[in-house]
């Protein structure tokens, strides 16, 4: 058994890395959003970066532009991710099997790596679709917000559901078999067994696929700089980005760290949610 | 039962175009990086009859593959080692004593979990860059800082499950503390270490960001770098930057190949743990 002095030797490493790389730059960034700060001196300034933020219309911008890609990326993700993990799980064979390694493969590779095969499939390959089926709403893909928006949730979409996928297989693959083979014996079709025996059991992978993939949006910033670098004008940037830029490009590090505590702010309150909505479930 | 049937190839044709359709941009990337531009600009959707291995000559060249290669190897191996016995000796620890500490370690890891890394980076990176260490030395120990607290709690879920009669059994056999942790309780999750090692990986090895402030330069790059960085320089020619997306992706995608059914248990778990 461990004795006092190897518990410590133990658990003191750990705790010193959390208390150094995490602890210390939060409590120094909460300290640094009062300030003016721009990498080299600070001086006190109070609220006035939390108020000029709410001003800020690039800001403002990104943080609903944030907000709209998550919910539509959640909705769109769960959905595909679901229906996914609903045709792999029909039938053990190689089939479905290689499906699912090419449904989650776009999963492995890097945002940066992704933003730029996406940008070379929304204006090369979209272009010479829209010459060939003259469908004029596929070219210009990426050169206003609407389609960069999009073109955003699309990667993320062709990135994620793979991953969604495998939390819905496995609570899929947790049914048991009589259960389902009951509700066909008792004439069920198969979309009846699915809305009334599968369904019900999903729900907590639900919760859990729902903050997972709303966590993941709200930070996402490599693939936002590869696929559209928060153009044309500023029109597409999410919150990292503008957090990034103002901090390292414009050197506004006391103003980019207020936006950063509302980033905690709002992914801790959304946090919270999730815990109690899961535990409230857990109970019923 | 025929009608079963006919529902099934229908099924399995609806099923084979969605997984072609999320194979594609793969294809694409690939078959444009064996062509010249010209290829490309007359049709980017297949082959055409050009083809040609020198984009990725000049590709492996201009991303310094080998020495991208080898940093990211580096910085991806350095971290995942260090976070994996850190993690491992901590979650250890605080399962087997009962101390206030140990709760408060505990839930300490859970609360920083709430903390997105761009509300931290600026002062974490400030801080190093005043100490003037700004290298692949300081990115693994903050990439450790930064994935202790996960791999903490995935490992104190296992060894919660390893009863205490074995720790108790070999001290009677006459282990020290470190051996019966090291060669009697650790082996029996050798699951969950599998799982923090290719998690941890796949998260350093594609990771842009936080290398883009610690080691962006020269003799330091790694390939998500390195690839941005030659993106910048192609200046529309697709045919060099496509080729350098097929080198950088080969590495994970061979990884894959090898470890897939662990790869696909250990990212289920990550998540739902």
């Amino acid at each position: 058994m461990l004795k006092k002095h190897q518990y410590y030797g133990f658990v003191v490493p750990a705790l010193l890395f959390i208390l150094g790389i995490i602890i210390l730059p939060f409590i120094v960034g909460i300290f640094d959003s009062f300030t003016n700060s721009n990498g080299i001196s600070r001086e006190f300034v109070g609220w006035q970066n939390y108020s000029l933020l709410f001003h800020d219309y690039n800001f403002l911008q990104s943080f609903w532009l944030t907000v709209k890609f998550s919910v539509v990326s959640v909705i769109l993700i769960n959905l595909v991710g679901l229906i996914f993990a609903l045709i792999v799980t029909h039938k053990e064979n190689w089939f479905n099997n290689t499906l699912k390694t090419i449904f989650f493969v776009p999963n492995l590779i890097g945002g940066v790596l992704l933003g730029f095969i996406w940008q070379f499939i929304f204006t090369n390959a979209f272009k010479a679709l829209a010459g060939n089926l003259s469908q004029g709403w596929l070219s210009g893909w990426l050169s206003d917000e609407t389609t960069g928006f999009w073109g955003m949730v699309i990667l993320f979409t062709w990135q994620m559901s793979g991953y969604i996928m495998l939390i819905y297989i496995s609570f899929l693959n947790a049914i048991p078999h009589n259960t389902i083979e009951a509700s066909m014996l008792d004439g069920a079709s198969e979309i009846q067994t699915f809305f009334n025996v599968k369904l019900p059991q999903l729900a907590p992978a639900f919760t859990i696929s729902l903050f997972l993939t709303l966590a993941n949006s709200f930070k996402m910033y490599e693939q936002n700089l590869a696929l559209t670098n928060g153009g044309p004008y500023r029109s597409t940037e999410m919150v990292s980005m503008f957090i990034y830029n103002t901090a390292f490009v414009n050197f506004q590090q006391g103003y980019a760290q207020a936006a950063g505590i509302i980033l905690f702010l709002v992914v801790a309150a959304v946090s919270f949610i999730q815990l109690y909505v899961s535990r409230k479930g857990e109970r019923q | 039962m025929k009608k079963l049937k006919g529902q099934n190839i229908i099924y399995g044709i609806l099923a084979a175009a969605v997984g072609l359709l999320w194979v594609y941009p793969f294809v694409i990337v690939i078959v444009n990086s064996l062509k010249t531009k010209r290829g490309i600009f007359s049709n980017p959707l297949w082959f055409t009859h050009d083809f040609t291995g020198e984009n990725f000559t000049t590709a492996y060249k201009a991303l310094d593959f080998t020495n991208s290669f080898v940093n990211s190897v580096l910085i991806t191996v350095g971290s995942v080692v260090l976070i994996t016995i850190v993690s491992a000796a901590a979650a250890y620890a605080l399962t087997r004593v009962q101390v206030k500490m140990s709760s408060f370690v505990y839930y300490l890891c859970a609360a920083t979990m709430l903390i997105p890394f761009q509300s931290i980076m600026i002062p974490l990176v400030s801080m190093f860059g005043t100490l003037n260490f700004l290298n692949r030395t300081a990115l693994i120990i903050m990439n450790t800082g930064l994935s202790v607290s996960l791999s903490i709690i995935l490992y104190y879920g296992a060894f919660e499950g390893v009863p205490k009669s074995m720790d108790e059994a070999a001290t009677l056999d006459g282990a020290s503390a470190l051996r019966t942790f090291t060669d009697v309780v650790l082996p029996a999750v050798n699951p969950m270490t599998g799982t923090v090692i290719i998690l941890n990986a796949m998260k350093l090895w594609n990771d842009y960001l936080l290398p883009s402030l610690v080691v962006n330069k020269n003799g330091m790059y790694t390939i998500p770098l390195k690839m941005y960085m030659f993106f910048g320089e192609t200046n529309s020619e697709w045919q060099l930057a496509l080729a350098g997306l097929v080198l950088s992706m080969i590495p994970i995608i061979v990884l894959f190949l090898l470890l897939q059914k662990q790869i696909m248990t250990s990212v289920t778990e990550g998540a739902i743990k």
